[in-house]
């Protein structure tokens, strides 16, 4: 067969003749890219033994090299952010917002609702939950600074409390994970590259991002994507552990929240084993039913009509306060600045590779700017009627001096339940917030071993099954392990030094936006002139 | 016997898997059969292509080079999957239904140590126990 003539036909800039996967080797019933899967695995390893052997100097080294980053690039990170969010809104307007990702005649692989809901679940997870409600209230009432030094406890203080939420939730987190996920997309349906991080690259490194360079580039993506999910699951079951304890007084114990993380690494596994349909899309469309029966029930408990005019509000609040929030020149709230916003940032860079992955792997047939309303608008929209829903009950409560968060943030995992409590139907909104947490989580670790196990086979969607199967157990181990050799102190440590990976990555993800509106231009030429000659149909569908 | 044999392939893999495809050329040839090859996949660059449209292509070549030099009717389709890892059985038996083919012949495994290892998922023992045509698996 002659190869060549026929990757011929993949002509225009960044065409390759390199074929995902073509450099695995395949044994024992496995497909790995071996550089990647066996030096991710050994790094996984080393930092396990070495927080766990070595618990303060490693704790020393990594949160102080995370503070150091934050404390000296708070303005690359708070300007690169910007620039994102400027860039994913501009690509809905632009002329390149036409372009479908896999071509002209590609169809997508989900409806909308479900492609909608699989990537809500994976971007925004738990932390949604948990901070819906705790961050306003602990802006509120200055438990780690207040946005823009506003005085606590004042009405100005109350609106500022939940636009700044907003504010980390909306529109930042989403354009990084747009830049990624869009660049990802586009670079492997569009120009044929394999679907891995490193294919981001190919515009600026050529042919050598199949070398060591592109190897460093995905195990850097691996290892931030395994720590950030293990660490998450790790301290999101000793959350969970503390919110039964609340509810049904079970000892908040290691045995429990080893329990918890079992459990939800089997869902996970089971889901990855039913696959990206009969799995992952399953628990994110039960997921956002949940997610939105619980939303009914807490706006329902205040007064609906009154709701419609707070959600309107906080979005006029969002959108006038998002200026100030993410300026980073002369800020006074130096402690809300680096300590949140900074944080926040980090945090959402170096969950990028994963969650920009997957939104990729799910994306296929949708036009750039269908891709950018859904990745950057809607969640925006969303996280916002939640977070005025659960934030703004919260901080009526506090206002009202109804309940215990009358007395502050004691507990971030329990600020969520102990809203609830002051919400007629307590039992009902609890079982079905922690039913949620859970669900939450699995809907992050299937989706994140499928990335994992792509990335690790050279960026194959369809190695065998098992290889996922031993990353979403892995998540498990690891976060089993730290928890119960090092308890938090471990799970914080190793979150350190998945967040360090945002440093490098930023100024990364700057590039990527320049090589990927590269790519756009050349795409968007080649539309008008093939619509000229007619385009061949898909040759199934 | 047989009118039209059904032989799923991987691209990416024939030269490993040459034993299935010889058997299913034998076979074509000693009952005049019709050969139709099918691929079942993500639509994500693979290891095969780099998009669906050059898989298909390929494919089609594929099957019409082995036409030529065996001198039998041949033809490909390409089936599309969300998690082709886990679909595959599913697709499969759905083509053979569609396809109208009367016999499928394919490997018991993928390639390679599979083979030996009987725990390892067998996609043909799956064809087998849903599909109501006959199957020769090749080990």
């Amino acid at each position: 067969m002659n190869e060549k003539a026929i990757t011929g036909s993949l002509s225009g800039e960044y065409a390759t003749d390199y074929l995902a996967g073509q450099d695995n080797v395949k044994t024992m019933g496995m497909d790995i890219h071996r550089p990647v899967f066996i030096t991710s695995a050994l790094a996984i390893l080393a930092f396990i033994v070495l927080t766990l052997v070595f618990p303060a100097h490693a704790k020393e080294m990594l949160i102080g090299a995370r503070t150091w980053s934050s404390e000296t690039f708070d303005w690359l990170f708070m300007i690169s952010a910007n620039i994102f969010v400027v860039f994913c809104i501009s690509l809905i307007f632009l002329p390149v917002g036409k372009i479908r990702l896999g071509g002209k005649t590609a169809k997508p692989d989900f409806s909308r609702m479900s492609w909608f809901s699989m990537l809500f679940a994976a971007g925004m997870g738990i932390g949604l939950m948990f901070w819906s409600v705790a961050e306003p209230v602990a802006y509120y009432t200055d438990w780690w600074g207040t946005p823009l030094n506003t005085a606590a406890n004042t009405p100005e203080g109350a609106s500022i409390a939940m636009s700044a939420t907003m504010f980390h939730w909306g529109m930042h987190p989403w354009a990084i994970y747009g830049v990624v996920a869009l660049a990802l997309a586009f670079f492997a349906y569009n120009k044929g590259l394999p679907l891995s991080i490193r294919s981001a690259f190919y515009p600026l490194l050529g042919e050598r991002v199949w070398g060591p360079i592109g190897n460093i580039i995905d195990i850097a993506a691996v290892f931030a994507t395994i720590f950030g999910l293990a660490t998450s699951l790790g301290l999101g079951a000793s959350q969970a552990a503390g919110g039964l304890n609340y509810l049904f007084g079970i000892d908040n114990n290691i045995v429990t929240q080893v329990g918890i993380i079992i459990v939800v690494s089997a869902i996970a596994g089971f889901s990855v084993i039913r696959g990206l349909d009969g799995g992952v899309k399953l628990l994110s469309n039960i997921n956002m039913a949940l997610a939105g029966i619980l939303l009914l029930f807490v706006i329902a408990a205040g007064s609906v009509l009154a709701f419609f005019g707070d959600v309107f509000d906080s979005m006029t609040n969002y959108a006038s306060d998002i200026i100030p929030l993410s300026n980073w020149i002369g800020r006074e709230d130096e402690q809300f600045k680096t300590g949140w916003t900074v944080f926040y940032w980090a945090w959402w860079v170096s969950w990028s590779p994963f969650v920009g992955m997957f939104i990729a792997r799910i994306s296929r047939g949708r036009t750039v700017r269908e891709f950018m309303i859904a990745v950057l608008l809607v969640p925006t929209l969303v996280s916002g009627i939640w977070i005025t829903a659960f934030g703004g009950n919260a901080l009526n409560q506090i206002q009202g001096g109804v309940g215990e968060l009358t007395n502050g943030i004691t507990d971030v995992s329990l600020a969520m339940f102990h809203m609830l409590a002051s919400l007629p139907l307590t039992e009902i909104t609890s079982v079905l917030a922690i039913v949620l947490v859970l669900v939450f989580f699995i809907t992050s670790s299937d989706s994140g071993s499928l990335v994992i196990d792509t990335i690790t086979a050279g960026g194959k969607t369809d190695a065998p099954v098992p290889q996922r199967l031993f990353w979403a157990v892995l998540q498990g181990v690891i976060a089993g392990i730290l928890l119960y050799g090092g308890g938090n102190d471990a799970l914080t440590t190793l979150q350190a030094g998945s967040l360090i990976t945002a440093l490098p990555f930023t100024p990364i993800l700057l590039l990527m936006c320049l090589s990927l509106y590269k790519g756009l231009k050349t795409e968007v030429a080649e539309y008008s002139s093939k619509r000229k000659t007619g385009l061949v149909g898909e040759p199934f569908s | 016997m047989y009118s039209k044999i059904l032989v799923p392939v991987d691209l990416a893999q024939t030269e490993k898997m040459t034993k299935a495809l010889d058997t299913a050329i034998d076979i074509a040839k000693h009952y005049h059969s019709e050969l139709c090859y099918v691929t079942v996949s993500n639509t994500t660059p693979s290891e095969a292509a780099h998009n669906p449209e050059e898989l298909a292509e390929k494919l089609a070549t594929f099957a019409s080079e082995q036409g030529q030099f065996h001198g039998l009717k041949t033809e490909s389709m390409v089936i599309k999957a969300a998690d082709t890892a886990v679909e595959l059985d599913k697709k499969l038996v759905e083509v053979i239904k569609d396809s109208g083919a009367d016999l499928v012949v394919m490997a018991s495994h993928a390639p390679g140590i599979g083979d030996k290892l009987h725990f390892i998922h067998s996609n043909a023992a799956n064809i087998v126990k849903h599909s109501d045509i006959s199957v020769f698996v090749v080990r």
